[in-house]
């Protein structure tokens, strides 16, 4: 199954506004999908008899840079029975406060593994994954302040008073 | 009502929810069960784990792992230097395999560059040869440590005094004994040194007879099979949800393996089998299933590395006017894209995502790192429920997990 048809798929299943737009310039094609109705759309690709996606290769969080004001998550999809591999992008505009982090749906109920590729997203790069059952900093110590991964993170001077050099 | 976390002494926001509600949960189980850390200074848990496991007698009801004891932001190493200088932090991931991490790493750069067709053969199979070299050390290790959790001591000693030549042969290669930055972007750091071949057929040869003893000692032990079959029992629908991969999505059974399936580098033109377990002590997917696909591997990885010197002794022959940095790119400047470039390390499915989006900049915007490890290590709270504590220290050997690589 090729790209296009994933993408024809999809737009039948759950109408047009399900796919926002599509990234071509790479080796490998994304295709940009409506935040909110990311589980549905992964539900559907790994129950699908023509996909099959039942992998989740990869999970990234992305902060796009402080111009940009976006931050996102790009999926990575395998289907082991077919040998296909896809790439789903969310991201949302945000104003990178503290107490406004980026939310997304988690998608922990479709596939499992996702579970630690969100706390890490969200440990590194501040991300809040909606729904997710256990959404702790797993990386990084839990008293730590401020995400590490973002463009705009400052190292900071003092950690428990003890001089940073 | 707002909820006020004693311990931290903030209120509870939608943020901190989850660490208050698992601080609950444990102030809660230290009443009722009992609370038990195993590690981070456990000799079982291979590294600097903390397992966190709530217990009612000698059944463990519940797992959490804690992991990060050895965090190195290889992240955001990775978006400030350039790819030739992450090349030696790639080998500080999974530091039991290095030339696997340094292979996939410079295989997605070279795939990014266009250059990946360019590669001389000879420098494609030197590289098969070394990361196969290398897999065959990390499995000697994974052997040899499982055996010395579940209680046998020999072993250990017999799987590091092999696993030693391997380390003496790369050492001679690329100068170091671990870490070696010896695969680079579009070449190799050296040519192999002169008569490299020659001990590395010695060294196969020697090698052979060891594992039948090692298999005689320890895969046909009976006491190592009782503590193994039917332990741990990881069904495949199961591995695949949780993103396993490696020796313990084969071990649940399934035939996936990436070297077979993207046909990278020159494993189109070799010759070997994928070896799935087959429950025969006890069920499919069990630890000693897992185990044991590791030491079909060796054997399979001992049929490429006699390949690919079949290959390198003869049509490949060194000549002396073959350089490895002939084809080095002079600026690493791919075009605007991002890319996953995914390969069988010795753990499992081993992926770097790249994003790059400055044409005139050798540094990407953003490196993640898929390490198979993490992913293999994240089944652990699933099949650790209601087992008994010596058989967690079972499950845990059978992952097979390096924390370079979990924590990064």
């Amino acid at each position: 199954m090729s790209f296009d048809d994933i993408k024809l798929l999809l737009t039948q299943k759950f109408g047009d506004d399900v796919i926002t737009g599509e990234e071509r310039t790479g080796l490998q094609p994304a295709l940009l999908i409506n935040p909110n109705r990311i589980v549905e759309v992964c539900l559907e690709l790994r129950n699908n008899p023509k996909t099959y996606f039942d992998f989740l290769s990869c999970l990234t969080g992305m902060d796009y840079g402080v111009e940009a004001g976006r931050l996102g998550v790009v999926y990575h999809l395998s289907s082991i029975p077919y040998h296909l591999q896809l790439t789903l992008k969310i991201s949302r505009e945000n104003d990178r406060s503290e107490d406004n982090l980026p939310s997304f749906p988690s998608i922990v109920s479709v596939y499992r593994t996702a579970d630690w590729h969100e706390r890490e997203a969200y440990d590194l790069v501040g991300i809040f994954f909606e729904g997710h059952p256990d959404l702790r900093r797993i990386l990084l110590p839990d008293d730590w302040e401020g995400y590490p991964l973002r463009k705009d993170y400052k190292a900071a001077e003092y950690y428990k008073g003890i001089k940073v050099d | 009502m707002t909820l006020r976390n004693k311990k931290l002494n903030v209120e509870v926001s939608k943020y901190n929810e989850a660490l208050y509600r698992y601080q609950q949960k444990i102030a809660d189980a230290a009443v009722e069960d009992m609370v038990l850390n195993m590690g981070p200074q456990h000799p079982s848990t291979h590294g600097v784990l903390r397992l966190e496991l709530i217990t009612d007698g000698e059944i463990v009801k519940e797992v959490i792992p804690h992991i990060g004891y050895l965090h190195r932001c290889f992240e955001k190493h990775a978006e400030s230097l350039t790819y030739q200088q992450t090349i030696p932090f790639t080998d500080r991931l999974d530091y039991l395999a290095s030339m696997n991490n340094s292979h996939a790493w410079v295989m997605g750069v070279e795939k990014m560059l266009g250059i990946d067709k360019d590669i001389p053969k000879r420098i494609e199979y030197i590289r098969v040869l070394v990361c196969e070299l290398n897999r065959v050390a990390s499995h000697l290790i994974a052997i040899g440590t499982y055996g010395i959790d579940i209680g046998a001591f020999t072993p250990f000693l017999w799987c590091f005094r092999d696993r030693e030549h391997i380390m003496g042969m790369l050492e001679w290669a690329s100068g170091s004994r671990m870490l070696y930055n010896y695969i680079w972007v579009g070449g190799l750091f050296y040519d192999l040194p002169v008569g490299f071949e020659e001990r590395c057929r010695e060294f196969v040869d020697y090698f052979k007879p060891k594992m039948v003893e090692l298999n005689q000692l320890l895969t046909d032990n009976q006491i190592f099979i009782s503590r193994t079959a039917n332990v741990g029992v990881l069904p495949m629908d199961v591995a695949i949800n949780f993103g396993c991969s490696g020796p313990v999505l084969r071990g649940s059974g399934l035939k996936y393996d990436l070297r077979r399936i993207d046909n990278y580098s020159v494993y189109s033109e070799l010759d070997f089998d994928i070896p799935v377990g087959k429950g025969l002590m006890g069920t499919v997917g069990d630890c000693w299933d897992r185990y044991k696909v590791r030491v079909d591997e060796i054997q399979e990885s001992l049929k490429i590395i006699e390949q690919c010197l079949n290959r390198l002794q003869n049509e490949l022959k060194r000549t002396p006017e073959f350089d490895p940095r002939a084809k080095l790119p002079r600026k690493l400047t791919p075009k605007v894209q991002d890319y996953y470039a995914r390969c069988e390390g010795a753990k499992g499915e081993l992926g770097f995502y790249f994003v790059h989006n400055n044409e005139r900049s050798e540094i990407p915007f953003r490196g993640k790192v898929r390490g198979p490890s993490f992913n293999n290590l994240s089944v652990l709270p699933e099949l650790g429920k209601n087992v008994m504590i010596a058989d967690l220290i079972a499950i845990i050997g059978s992952l097979d997990f390096v924390l370079g690589e979990v924590d990064r």
